[in-house]
């Protein structure tokens, strides 16, 4: 299995060689969603609390970085870790809010919808953040500005994230950390009565995956040079992310990058071939076919599917 | 501040709550029968609304009128999303129904999209052009016929569920399913005949407000949240409290509107949305903690 792993790896890190311009654009985009599926899946998978407000952030973060970038000249480079603290705050709030009551399912799920239509709304509304019409980074291709003249350290840039996400989610799974989390997702009453303090651990998870997820809003605004509050915090957005987790498997390691390798492409193909015919909106019916499809016939996402093959085929 | 303005405004408030009173008790309906949460819920509002718009368009007929017909092909789409795809996870974990149901307004939203278009619309309607003062305060008598309408229908819906057989049995398989089967209500059926009401609650109120609201397929969204804080300030799966609800919530945005800047109206609901999970987290008229 390691094995397999560095194999896979290595030829990630070879692939470009062979790769039109393109493709590695391709790549970029499902390897960043794969990491920000991979920091939904610590708190949306191995704790089990539904968040629809990843996109929160993502656009906290983004926000952070563009502001500090533009105001004070601090890089992205450093600005990266400043967004994902203020994401990590604004996690840490609302986790506050939610777990303090053990609010479940649905409630959660609001609460994080909630926090972000607000951070929307106020974004759209600040003269600082070029409120709805948006922000823009003008391109400079200088590496200290997190641009760069080729695609290509974008790639490395977006693999590094997910190889990131997925070893601290590995590692959570490896530690008690994971064995906590998987015991309050399972039963949380039951664990409490074996005195796992449930909303210690859930605090941790929010503030780990809101502090992955504010990273990697550095990298959307430099790497997409826009921000508007209706596209970085809007739901559809946060959907997109835990789509990705949620398909693939949410809750096991592999679960969000196999998730994004099938979706990503779809998506990017569909909204290719549908726009440029003036059907806007079909890869998105498609898209609710498929969240359907996986409900009803693969609750458990690809991965979970696909490993129950592979184990049938073994003992037979 | 000028206190005419303030009054207009409350009034306004008030008279716009009714449409939010019917959209939260069609979603509260719905969450208190089967524990389900309509994640669809304002995409089904704004179809009720192209559907007024078609009927308008197509045969002549005022949203006014229309909104019946409306309401009676929302019933139809609510019971077969209900028979078809949400029966099917009525007994799973909270997050499959919510993606489930994601699902389904994804699908609602976009076809809408595909059909009619991305830009915004308005069923024409000759109440528009009608005002009448009142002192110094105008009412618009579109909006005064919607909050009219809005209230007579969650008022039949409250005695339709109180006061008749088929109510009765909604209200036995909401409070207790098991005891229901066991004195021989057909529960799913009820839960169909449940899921169908509560979308025509809310494609009545997409039909009323068409001739004086814009809307595009985009909208669903909003008005989907908007419900949830609703029912959430009100009390989850109580009629009352979705009731009293909409009317406290269409009252503070419209002062929020007048006191803040209309943009930042969306905020006030939020706020208290925030405020109540603070501190009454089971909401205004909920019995129990969540």
């Amino acid at each position: 299995m390691r094995w397999a792993g560095l194999v896979l790896v290595a030829l990630l890190l070879a692939l470009p060689a062979i790769l039109s311009s393109y493709a590695i654009t391709i790549f970029i985009v499902i390897f960043f969603y794969a990491f920000l599926g991979q920091a939904w899946n610590i708190v949306g998978g191995y704790a089990g609390q539904l968040s629809i407000g990843h996109a929160a952030f993502v656009g906290v973060g983004a926000y952070t970085a563009a502001i500090l970038a533009r105001d004070t000249g601090l890089t992205p480079w450093v600005g990266m870790f400043v967004g994902g603290a203020c994401a990590a705050a604004l996690g840490t709030v609302i986790g506050y809010l939610g777990f303090r009551f053990g609010l479940r399912g649905f409630y959660f799920a609001l609460l994080t919808v909630a926090f972000a239509e607000i951070a929307r709304i106020v974004t759209a509304n600040l003269e600082a953040t070029g409120g709805a019409l948006g922000l823009y980074i003008t391109f400079t291709g200088d590496p200290r500005q997190f641009q760069f003249s080729s695609n290509l350290p974008h790639y490395y840039i977006a693999l590094a994230l997910m190889l990131v996400a997925t070893g601290v989610a590995g590692g959570i799974e490896r530690r008690r950390l994971g064995a906590y989390l998987a015991a309050i997702r399972d039963d949380e009453a039951a664990s409490e009565a074996l005195g796992v303090n449930s909303f210690r651990y859930k605090m941790i998870a929010i503030v780990i995956s809101a502090f992955l997820t504010g990273m990697g809003g550095t990298f959307y605004a430099f790497y997409f040079l826009s921000l508007q509050p209706n596209t970085v915090f809007g739901v559809p957005f946060s959907v997109e992310i835990a789509l990705r987790a949620i398909v693939g498997g949410s809750g096991t390691l592999l679960g969000p990058i196999l998730g994004s390798f099938l979706l990503t492409p779809l998506a990017e193909f569909s909204r290719a071939y549908f726009a440029t015919g003036g059907w806007t909106g079909v890869h998105l019916i498609a898209y609710g076919l498929l969240l359907i499809v996986v409900v009803l016939f693969l609750p458990q996402g690809v991965y979970p599917y696909l490993r129950r093959l592979v184990g049938e085929g073994q003992r037979s | 501040m000028d206190p005419t303005l303030i009054g207009q405004a409350l009034l306004n408030g008030i008279l716009f709550g009714g449409v939010y009173s019917l959209m939260a008790v069609g979603l509260s309906l719905i969450f208190g029968v089967m524990r389900v949460v309509n994640f669809a819920h304002g995409d089904m509002m704004v179809w009720g609304m192209y559907l007024a718009l078609v009927l308008a368009e197509r045969a002549r007929l005022d949203p006014y009128l229309g909104f019946v017909l409306c309401a009676g092909l929302l019933f139809l789409l609510g019971a077969v999303v209900q028979r078809v795809l949400v029966d099917r996870v009525v007994d799973s974990a909270h997050e499959m129904q919510i993606l489930l149901m994601l699902g389904v307004a994804l699908v609602l939203e976009n076809t809408a999209l595909v059909i009619f278009g991305p830009d915004p619309q308005r069923v024409a309607s000759p109440l528009t052009t009608a005002t009448i003062w009142l002192g110094p305060l105008f009412v618009d008598v579109a909006r005064l016929t919607t909050f009219v309408v809005a209230i007579a229908l969650t008022i039949a819906l409250y005695l339709f569920l109180a006061r008749t057989r088929p109510g009765q049995m909604i209200r036995a398989a909401a409070d207790n399913t098991y005891g229901a089967l066991v004195v021989g209500v057909n529960v799913p059926r009820v839960y169909m005949v449940a899921f169908g009401i509560g979308a025509a609650c809310v494609g009545a109120a997409g039909a009323l407000v068409s001739a004086f609201l814009p809307f595009q397929p985009a909208s669903g969204l909003s008005a989907s949240v908007t419900s949830f804080n609703i029912v959430i300030i009100g009390g989850m799966g109580s009629l009352l409290g979705a009731f009293c609800g909409g009317l406290a919530v269409s009252i503070a945005e419209s002062l929020g509107a007048v006191f803040l800047s209309p943009s930042l109206k969306e905020l006030v609901s939020f706020s208290l949305l925030v405020l109540i999970l603070l501190f009454r987290p089971a909401g205004l008229f909920g019995r129990r903690t969540p």
